[in-house]
């Protein structure tokens, strides 16, 4: 197990470093001039000189990515032009936020898209299992930004039920917190959901026509038991790797979920940061997205290894 | 596509109304200036906000503009976009992937290491960061589309090639000396298409919506041309006042989204029965 997860790490190595060379390829398309971009308004010769040898821009390229990625190994992602706070700062006060809105968006998918996946496999070519497919498919074709839009002119305006945006902090009042973020989350679940039933659905299929169900159903073992314990343990596997991985897509679908609710999180401070040509700020976000995703990657392959016994010792 | 498969197709009803779909769109979008007789950017200050009317089917924007010539034109940009960036995306991803399922070794460890590398970064905050880098435009949205999609394909691409490049008929080609170039060409590339067109139909769908959001984050199609997304993001600040501003377009995005998406299902269970769930 610790060999495992040890193995795993040193493939997330070359992953990193090439992750972080991307991210530094991204300032190097910006058009035209980086230091007057650094500048802002700024245009006095001696202040020009000045930036580009503080941020080696007259270095060659493999001198800046070292020097960039020195300083980012240490922790520092560069200064927001814009607030002239920290990036991690920056992100470190957002994150928080965003981690809220995908841990709900994800319970709301899992408790949506499981039971319909199972039940879509269990009542196969029956009206329910074409119910269930047809929303999936729905789910995934809907625009999130546009369902969100609609719920705030249902929900919000004609019903006056739930907050239409902003963000409440948990610590000050967890009940109004949750009501603020249910309507964005569940606009976030969505996309999720569906694949979860998709995959749950052809998981389960499979699982159900193994020898194993047929044996405990000969045995006359309970038909919920049959599904709940011998078919959907097994058809879990795959989907426990998935959960992890589509977090990744939670954290990605939240950039436009939160420009639609206004919820001060880390998508909104990226799109923000595009907006004021805050570019420090945009590669720090990619960046620690990206690590947060390797770092997912890992946590499935151990989970992976932790409920498959075969690869326990592997 | 065999027979076989066509008849699959034919038989598939889900798979045929994604398919009617699409093609109502695309005759929309290609004879838009026949369907419509407003200007797409004619200004009316005695029009602003209309609701749906016998003269004006959809209403009017904040502007005065007809929101059905907007719609309707909207379609081409929203196609486009989806149709160019899957186009950039096999261009840059299949080379790429043939060549590190074919000749393995280095040129596979370096090819897989990057295809990783660029997974790791969500499809969409990659799209975004690109078209923040490179300027707001259609051109650099598809641009942006298109390279973040590509690393789906170079991986499904090198899947299929392992899968078929020990085959009989492969072996046998190499054995009477045939070239690799020519091997991959017109041995291994027609054996892999099934599961690439199915891909790339899929993506059409992901392309549609990932245009849609950046032209609604204002980093797509600019103003005043009509693009889906950027309709629905001047609309979101007239959502009591003029809700059909919000209505339309976002239907017109989810329909044709959804069409790729029965498309690309009915293909699958058509063309690559393995995959099919």
């Amino acid at each position: 197990m610790i060999k495992l997860i040890i193995h795993r790490l040193l493939i997330a190595i070359p992953t990193l470093i090439l992750v972080s060379l991307i991210v530094f390829m991204l300032q190097k398309i910006l058009p035209g001039d980086p230091v007057l971009t650094l500048a802002g308004e700024e245009r006095d010769p001696v202040v020009l000189q000045y930036l580009r040898q503080k941020y080696h821009l007259d270095d060659p390229l493999p001198v800046q990515y070292f020097a960039w990625v020195t300083q980012v190994s240490q922790g520092d992602l560069g200064k927001s032009l814009r607030t002239d706070l920290p990036v991690t700062t920056l992100i470190a006060q957002k994150l928080p936020v965003t981690l809220q809105l995908a841990s709900m968006a994800m319970a709301l998918a899992l408790l949506i898209g499981i039971p319909m996946g199972i039940l879509a496999a269990v009542r196969k070519g029956g009206w329910l299992e074409l119910g269930a497919n047809m929303t999936a498919l729905s789910g995934m074709s809907i625009p999130g930004f546009w369902l969100g839009i609609l719920l705030i002119m249902l929900v919000s305006v004609q019903w006056r039920l739930l907050p239409a945006s902003g963000f409440v902090p948990p610590a000050q009042d967890f009940w109004l917190s949750i009501k603020t973020m249910i309507m964005p989350a569940f606009v976030l679940s969505t996309a999720i959901a569906a694949y979860l039933m998709r995959h749950t659905r052809s998981a389960m299929l499979e699982a159900l026509t193994a020898d194993y169900v047929r044996t405990a159903r000969a045995k006359g073992v309970a038909p919920a038991r049959v599904i709940l314990h011998h078919a959907f343990r097994n058809a879990l596997m795959p989907i426990v790797t998935l959960v992890t991985l589509l977090f990744g897509e939670l954290l990605a679908g939240a950039v436009l979920t939160e420009q639609v609710f206004t919820i001060p999180g880390f998508g909104k401070l990226m799109v923000d940061a595009v907006f004021n040509r805050d570019y420090a700020v945009v590669q720090g976000v990619v960046l620690c997205v990206a690590v947060g995703f390797i770092a997912l990657n890992l946590l499935a392959d151990v989970l992976y290894a932790l409920i498959n016994p075969k690869l326990r010792h592997a | 596509m065999s027979s076989r498969s066509l008849q699959k197709f034919r038989r598939n009803p889900v798979a045929l109304v994604g398919a009617v779909i699409v093609l109502l769109f695309i005759l929309i979008a290609f004879f838009a200036p026949w369907l419509t007789s407003a200007d797409p950017f004619q200004t009316s200050f005695s029009a602003i906000r209309k609701a749906p009317s016998a003269q004006h089917w959809l209403g009017t924007d904040e502007l005065g503009r007809d929101l059905f010539s907007r719609m309707v034109f909207g379609a081409r940009a929203s196609l486009m976009a989806g149709l160019m960036s899957v186009l950039i995306a096999l261009i840059a991803g299949v080379p790429l992937g043939l060549m590190a399922g074919y000749f393995g070794g280095w040129t596979d460890s370096f090819i897989s290491r990057g295809t990783e590398a660029a997974l790791a970064i969500p499809f969409l905050i990659l799209a975004i960061a690109l078209a923040a880098f490179l300027g707001p435009s259609l051109i650099n949205a598809m641009i942006a589309i298109g390279v973040s999609a590509a690393p789906r394909f170079i991986r499904i691409t090198r899947g299929q090639v392992l899968a078929v490049k020990n085959e009989d008929y492969v072996q046998s080609a190499r054995a009477l000396g045939a070239s690799n170039l020519r091997i991959i060409i017109s041995h291994v590339l027609p054996n892999i298409m099934p599961p690439l067109i199915v891909q790339a139909t899929i993506t059409i769908a992901t392309a549609i919506i990932a245009e849609a959001s950046l032209s609604f984050l204002g980093l797509g199609l600019q103003p005043p041309n009509p693009s889906w997304g950027s309709m629905l993001n001047t609309a979101k600040n007239f959502m009591t006042q003029a809700p059909w501003m919000s209505i339309f377009p976002g239907s017109a995005i989810f329909l044709v989204v959804l069409g790729f998406n029965l498309l690309g299902d009915g293909l699958r269970d058509a063309l690559d029965p393995r995959q099919a769930g």
